[in-house]
């Protein structure tokens, strides 16, 4: 399925969880938020969190900045 | 602070520093120059920003979390680069959710790229909802004391005027403006944007400024570092000579030494 990942296209299995997708992206270790369609989704719930077509996720992370 | 005089720790929210130098990590060659100037700035408060990553980037690539630890530092996250209170939000609780639930949050609403002036009216609006979800808003506004009376009122933490415009190092602009909102205040007052030199950290403490900070008069000195240090300093030299008090101003000169007793006649 498609889904929307940091403002671009991007394919995943159906019914992947937002902790496998972070996984597959490499970013498991890493602190990073996340966002689907606009709300939160707690680290607590990312194992749990299953996304669905079209869903629009954002993945942030801290860089430099004043 | 001195021998002489043991100042009392800048208060903002529930935090008490005794660095009243905050500072931001952009515009660095590297992370090691960052962590560098940083140390060098005695910095407590240290802010920075929040974007997307890079997809793609390998788990081994330095974080800048790792530069600046939350167990040595006190984070806070902006909304640079937001145009509206919505951005702001959205971005403010993306930044708690990356820091475990923590609150304290720089806002920053802005209006065009070419100023980087605030957008005050999206500035107000973020900043009430924001305090209503319980973040602690130290909040970037215009040098206008209504404004910053408005932001005090609506419950921000500290209200961050500019001297001049973001990146700008054009010192402070507008000193008449900056002192009234200091008399009228009550919440810490930081000058954020415009300092270019230690002199213009310096005049802000003078003018009763309760902190400052700055980025890019560091990062983009020829010596970061050094000018970290420069910065530290003057911030100190500032807030003493506040806090010592100015001689006042004449408009004619007196003489230091004494006129009885002279040779010359």
């Amino acid at each position: 399925m498609q889904i929307q990942l940091n403002g671009e296209a991007h394919r995943v299995e159906k019914e992947v969880t937002v902790a496998e997708l972070v996984e597959a992206l490499g970013l498991a270790e890493r602190r990073i938020a996340v966002e689907v369609n606009e709300h939160i989704v707690p680290k607590s719930s990312h194992l749990a969190m299953r996304l669905v077509e079209g869903d629009r996720i954002e993945i942030v992370h801290a860089i430099g900045g004043g | 602070m001195t021998e002489f005089y043991q100042d009392t720790p800048l208060r903002i929210a529930d935090y008490e520093f005794s660095s009243r130098l905050l500072v931001g990590t952009g515009k660095y060659r590297d992370f090691d120059e960052t962590g560098d100037a940083i140390a060098a700035s005695g910095a407590e408060v240290v802010t920075f920003a929040v974007r997307r990553t890079n997809l793609g980037q390998s788990a081994s690539e330095p974080n800048l979390l790792d530069t600046i630890s939350p167990d040595r530092y006190t984070l806070l996250p902006n909304t640079a680069g937001c145009h509206d209170a919505k951005e702001a939000v959205r971005t403010c609780r993306l930044a708690r959710e990356l820091l475990d639930g923590h609150r304290l949050v720089k806002l920053e609403v802005l209006a065009d790229d070419s100023t980087l002036y605030p957008n005050v009216v999206e500035t107000l609006k973020a900043a009430e909802t924001l305090v209503k979800e319980g973040f602690d808003v130290m909040v970037y506004t215009n040098d206008d004391p209504i404004v910053a009376l408005e932001l005090e009122r609506l419950g921000c933490c500290a209200v961050m005027p500019l001297g001049s415009l973001i990146g700008s190092g054009h010192g402070i602009q507008n000193p008449f403006n900056l002192q009234l909102i200091i008399e009228r205040a009550s919440v810490p007052v930081l000058v954020d944007a415009g300092i270019g030199t230690a002199s213009e950290a310096a005049r802000a403490m003078e003018l009763g400024c309760d902190a400052v900070l700055m980025n890019s008069a560091i990062a983009h000195a020829s010596h970061p570092v050094l000018m970290a240090s420069a910065m530290r300093r003057a911030v100190l030299a500032g807030r003493e000579a506040f806090l010592a008090g100015r001689m006042p101003r004449r408009s004619k000169a007196e003489p230091s030494s004494p006129l009885a007793g002279r040779i010359t006649r």
